[in-house]
């Protein structure tokens, strides 16, 4: 087995044994980024310099007999709308092209505290705005299962990256199910946490109170081992949470019994694969199996949450995205007056779901509509909210999808932004809820494309969502889920980009 | 009776400062008229005496103590910035009228 | 056709914090520009705010000298608008769920009293400066930015439109500045912008209930030019009502240098804000014994002080306000009250002889020992030295902080008095003048005070002035 082919769990167990060094380690992955990259174009910056310094630091310090973070020299890949020093952060946007932030993301700053080389910064939807990654300014990632059809967004760049060994881990964003959704498109672990678990300082803002920086893995043990570094209050971030954060690798063992598991219907039952509910179902039942409670869970407002999302999230946005001006940094166009510099400047610099959300943003919150949109929308998601208190009150997991389908064709909701907003309805009610989210691989679709199942907890419960991950995780025969990419072999098939 | 964002169009993209070509404008005429429509399902829903939520969060807010951090040195607050001049960033004129609306 | 006049006052006011409202970046006026800045005062992407606790105790301590109501819980909301000096595009402020609702100033004016309420107070961020290539931001062909005055605490305080002229506006404001830095909350500079003032004029027929069309008045930078400025703009208002015109709904910007508000056109309407909660901030929530505390710490208050100077040291009501114009001046006052409890004398050598002193020579009254001049005014009244030498050592005194009973001991300036002491120097001043005695005698009372001067002189100043004046009188 290869280096990169190892989960971080794994490597951490070499590095520490020192049966390898890290700079072996963070030389397979860079291999492998060469490798596949060119064709799934998974990242937007790489730092293959930068990684083998830090590694080295950390194989320096491992000799000289330093007791190093179980992560120390575990390489891994960074959405490019978290903010590195001295590192280029784009956030997939022209307007961003060439902005170089002065500061780390406090959740950077962590992993270089730890000692984890940093590979590069992965592609993503301009400003976390889609659910493909085909509206990233600069090209667009690929699924490595299929590689004409899309990986998922926003965080496809990270996930593709995870599920194809260019990196073990990644840091990923999720604001209506930006982790989620694409790796269950990808096949991997997707962690959105408790809103406020993780600190938000450095993540460029799409919708604040939505926002949550998450984890990318292979594994939920890789997972846990990635929170327990990243989770934690920030006195950078007033939404922070105090509370203290556990080991999250401590209940990974199984045993479910006296878990009460609520599988979830839908308000809407349209645009769901039959395979995805078949998948969903077959889940439950294994669930069952093992000792656990499983009933049924409606949530009504799913729908609405949509609805309500739409205009919450872009409302957020039109507001977060009003800094991009031209004055202090990014992309100028020129103008003779400052009027005509920051509409130039916005209207060249920002792709088009950017423009539209910050269109719909702009009239929500705008003078008379503000009461029938915004606020009405807000009321919806203490609706939502409620729902999610009464399903907890007999549940202590909500089963469903992550995705109503697997991975659909590059290009094939391009022109119905409506179409693509319907991708996430499976995950953004619990955004709006604040509560936290796995995706977990379940299984395959008869087009040989991964489902992802997805977990939902009461607040602060991601070791419940871990550990049954975990679980599902040891039904599998084959475990994590790589893509042959054969299409690899088959170079001069028009994949290059 | 559909619902027209073509009317608004020119409005909304004002006060957001996004310029548009006039085929942008009309391509996304339809696609914020069909958004919204979806969007205002949302009235559908009696929401008689429920409080907004605008934080999840349910805490007070956090205060820090009043102590002086060091700031960015000049050369790395202005890294960034297209235009500068003798430690300013620098932008194009102002009309009064622009002034007017702070 | 008469018109009523019809103001309200916008007023701004830096909050004395050492570090901003949101983040550790130093408030320091002056210094080189683009120092006092970081990525949440720069609104870089991916920065936070976090409130700084000083700011808002500032800000209810000020509240609470308005005798304004503090909400315990409040809220932060965006404000949105586009404008280089404006580093996120938005800036945080209270909407709808302020810190403080109401409060008054009571105005001391001509006759009596007026109360001048306040429809609230809350607490927002300050933008960044402009600097315009060219005396003004018309007709200039570029801008220069400076950040470091983004992100100080800024309090803002809006009247009810319940003044009459630009004098009441100005006396209003002298008020509120006096309340504010007696409470210790700002420095009220308006010449550094720490305090700043717009202000909001109509008029409607005397007898009417409907209140006019209303103009905003920005760019005044003193209070005189508040006062300027309103009186210009009811000229021009009534200029327009009585030639059947109607006020246009706008904003004026006051030129000092012309002494005239020049309408700027802006675009129809008001402008849309688009006011949403602020998600990165959780809602200000106050417990009742913070506010307490903060009332009980608040220093007597100017009006207040007024009171118990008039009643203890049995004061006039000018005299009062004299002592609580400067809150530093009453404090001296007191002190020297202590030693010395001769309050109307006190009061007329502080007023008269010690302020002058302290202009003349640039100091503070905060610089100057009060128990000096009660030590000084105590040798004066024993009679150890005259009024005159009394007036120069007080000028030492302010000059030098020199202790006047020491000046008097080294320098020998004890007063000499008794007819035997200067009995002899009178007659013999009377000897060498003969001319002078001549006149007196003629009736040319100036003749007296010239021979009085010559034997001041002979005494090196030191004999009582009225003393030698009986006895000249005397001898001739």
């Amino acid at each position: 087995m290869r280096l990169y082919e190892m989960t971080a769990a794994e490597l951490s167990r070499r590095l520490q044994s020192r049966e390898v060094s890290s700079a072996e380690v963070v030389r397979s992955f860079l291999e492998r980024i060469d490798e596949v990259d060119p064709y799934l174009r998974a990242f937007i910056t790489r730092t293959p310099d930068l990684a083998l310094k830090s590694a080295g630091e950390i194989d320096s310090r491992r000799m000289r007999g330093e007791t190093l973070h179980p992560l120390a020299g575990v390489p891994i890949a960074v959405k490019d709308n978290i903010s590195t020093l001295a590192l280029r952060t784009t956030c997939a946007s022209r307007i961003l092209e060439n902005y170089i932030p002065p500061f780390d993301a406090t959740v950077v700053a962590a992993l270089k505290k730890a000692g984890m080389p940093i590979l590069g910064k992965t592609n993503l939807d301009e400003f976390a705005m889609g659910s493909s990654t085909e509206n990233s300014a600069f090209f667009p990632t690929r699924n490595p299962w299929d590689p004409g059809r899309v990986p998922g967004g926003s965080s496809g760049g990270s996930v593709v990256a995870v599920a194809t060994g260019m990196a073990p881990l990644a840091l990923g964003s999720d604001t209506g199910g930006s982790i989620r959704q694409p790796a269950s498109l990808c096949g991997v672990t997707g962690l959105r946490p408790t809103y406020g678990r993780v600190s938000r300082y450095g993540l460029v803002a799409f919708a604040s109170s939505l926002d949550q920086i998450g984890t990318v893995s292979t594994t939920a043990l890789d997972g846990a081992l990635l929170m327990n570094l990243i989770a934690g209050y920030d006195p950078l971030d007033s939404t922070s949470l105090p509370e203290e954060v556990p080991d999250y690798r401590a209940g990974l063992e199984p045993g479910l019994e006296k878990l009460r598991v609520g599988l979830i219907r839908y308000g809407r039952v349209d645009g769901f694969d039959p395979e995805v509910t078949e998948a969903v179902n077959k889940a439950a039942s294994m669930l069952e199996e093992h000792g656990a409670k499983v009933g049924e869970v409606s949530l009504p407002l799913t729908d609405y949450g949509l609805s309500a999302y739409y205009l919450i999230a872009p409302s957020e946005a039109s507001s977060n995205l009003g800094r991009y001006d031209g004055v202090r940094y990014g992309f100028c166009a020129d103008g003779d007056s400052i009027e005509a510099m920051f509409s130039r400047t916005r209207g060249e610099g920002f792709g088009a779901e950017v423009k539209r959300r910050i269109m719909i943003g702009t009239y929500a919150l705008s003078a008379g509509y503000y009461d029938a949109y915004y606020l009405k929308a807000m009321k919806v998601r203490t609706l939502i909210r409620r729902d999610y208190e009464k399903a907890f009150k007999k549940f202590d997991l909500l089963l469903g999808a992550a995705s109503p389908t697997p991975a659909f064709k590059l290009g094939e909701k391009t022109e119905d932004p409506l179409q693509m907003y319907l991708s996430d309805v499976c995950n953004i009610t619990d955004s709006l809820a604040g509560v936290p989210s796995l995706a977990v691989p379940g299984g395959f679709h008869s087009s040989g494309l991964p489902l992802g199942l997805q977990l939902t907890a009461r607040p602060m419960q991601e070791k419940l969502l871990l550990k049954t991950g975990r679980f599902f995780e040891e039904q599998r025969a084959e475990y994590p889920l790589r893509p042959s990419l054969d299409f690899l072999e088959e170079r001069g098939g028009g994949y290059e980009i | 009776m559909p619902f027209d964002f073509g009317k608004e169009v020119d409005h909304v993209a004002r006060l957001a400062r996004l310029s548009l070509e006039e085929d942008e404008k009309e391509r996304m005429a339809g696609q914020l008229s069909d958004i919204l429509k979806t969007a205002r399902r949302i009235q559908e829903l009696d929401t008689t005496g429920i409080e907004p939520t605008s934080h999840v969060t349910e805490r007070p807010a956090v205060l820090r103590e009043d102590r002086v951090r060091p700031s960015l040195p000049l050369d790395k607050a202005l890294r960034n910035a297209p235009r500068r001049e003798k430690g300013f960033v620098k932008v194009p004129r102002i009309t009064v009228s622009e002034q007017d609306q702070k | 056709m008469k018109y009523e006049i019809i103001i309200g006052l916008e007023i701004h006011l830096e909050l004395l914090t050492a570090s901003k409202l949101f983040c550790g970046c130093s408030t320091a006026f002056g210094r080189e520009p683009n120092t006092n800045c970081c990525p949440v005062c720069l609104g870089l992407p991916g920065s936070l705010p976090v409130f700084n606790r000083r700011a808002i105790e500032l800000a209810v301590t000020a509240a609470l000298a308005l005798n304004s109501e503090i909400r315990l819980w409040s809220r932060f909301d965006r404000k949105n608008y586009f404008y280089p000096d404006l580093p996120k595009a938005y800036q945080v402020s209270q909407y709808d769920q302020p810190l403080a609702r109401g409060g008054y100033l009571e105005v001391d004016v001509a006759v009596g009293k007026r109360r001048i309420n306040l429809e609230r107070v809350h607490l927002e961020e300050e933008a960044g400066k402009l600097v315009h290539a060219g005396d003004s931001i018309i007709g200039s062909g570029y801008s220069l930015v400076d950040y470091n005055r983004a992100g100080i605490p800024l309090l803002e305080i809006v009247t009810a439109p319940e003044m009459h002229s630009g004098r009441e506006a100005r006396l209003f404001l002298e008020d509120l500045r006096t309340v504010l830095l007696y409470a210790g909350v700002s420095d009220c500079k308006m010449e550094e912008g720490s305090l700043r003032c717009d202000a909001n004029i109509s008029l409607r027929p005397e007898g009417s209930s409907i209140l006019g069309t209303k103009a905003e008045v920005k760019n005044m930078n003193s209070f005189r030019s508040v006062e300027l400025a309103l009186d210009y703009e009811v000229q021009r208002q009534e200029k327009v009502l009585s030639g059947g015109g109607s006020v246009v709904q706008e904003t004026c910007h006051w030129d000092e240098e012309n002494k005239q508000t020049i309408t700027l056109r802006g675009k129809e309407g008001s402008s849309d804000y688009r006011y949403f909660p602020e998600p990165d901030l959780l809602p200000l929530v106050l417990e009742n014994t913070f506010v307490e505390d903060l009332g009980r710490s608040l220093p007597e208050l100017p009006s207040e002080r007024r009171e118990r100077l008039r009643e203890q040291y049995g004061l006039e009501k000018e005299e009062a306000f004299l002592l609580t114009a400067n809150r530093e001046l009453g404090d001296f006052f007191e002190k020297a009250a202590k030693a010395y409890p001769v309050y109307d004398n006190l009061f007329n050598w502080v007023q008269g002889d010690l302020l002058y002193q302290l202009r003349e020579n640039d100091k503070k009254v905060e610089e100057i020992d009060p128990n000096l001049l009660a030590g000084l005014l105590q040798l004066l009244d024993e009679g150890s030295i005259n009024r005159p030498v009394a007036k120069e050592l007080l000028a030492e005194m302010v000059q030098s902080g020199a202790d006047p009973k020491e000046m008097v001991r080294e320098r020998g300036l004890e007063r000499i008095s008794g007819r035997d002491r200067l009995l002899p120097l009178v007659e013999q001043v009377i000897a060498e003048n003969p001319e002078a005695v001549e006149n007196y005698r003629q009736g040319k009372n100036k003749a007296l005070a010239f021979l009085v001067g010559k034997v001041m002189a002979a005494t090196k100043g030191r004999a009582d002035p009225a003393e030698l004046n009986r006895l000249l009188k005397e001898k001739i």
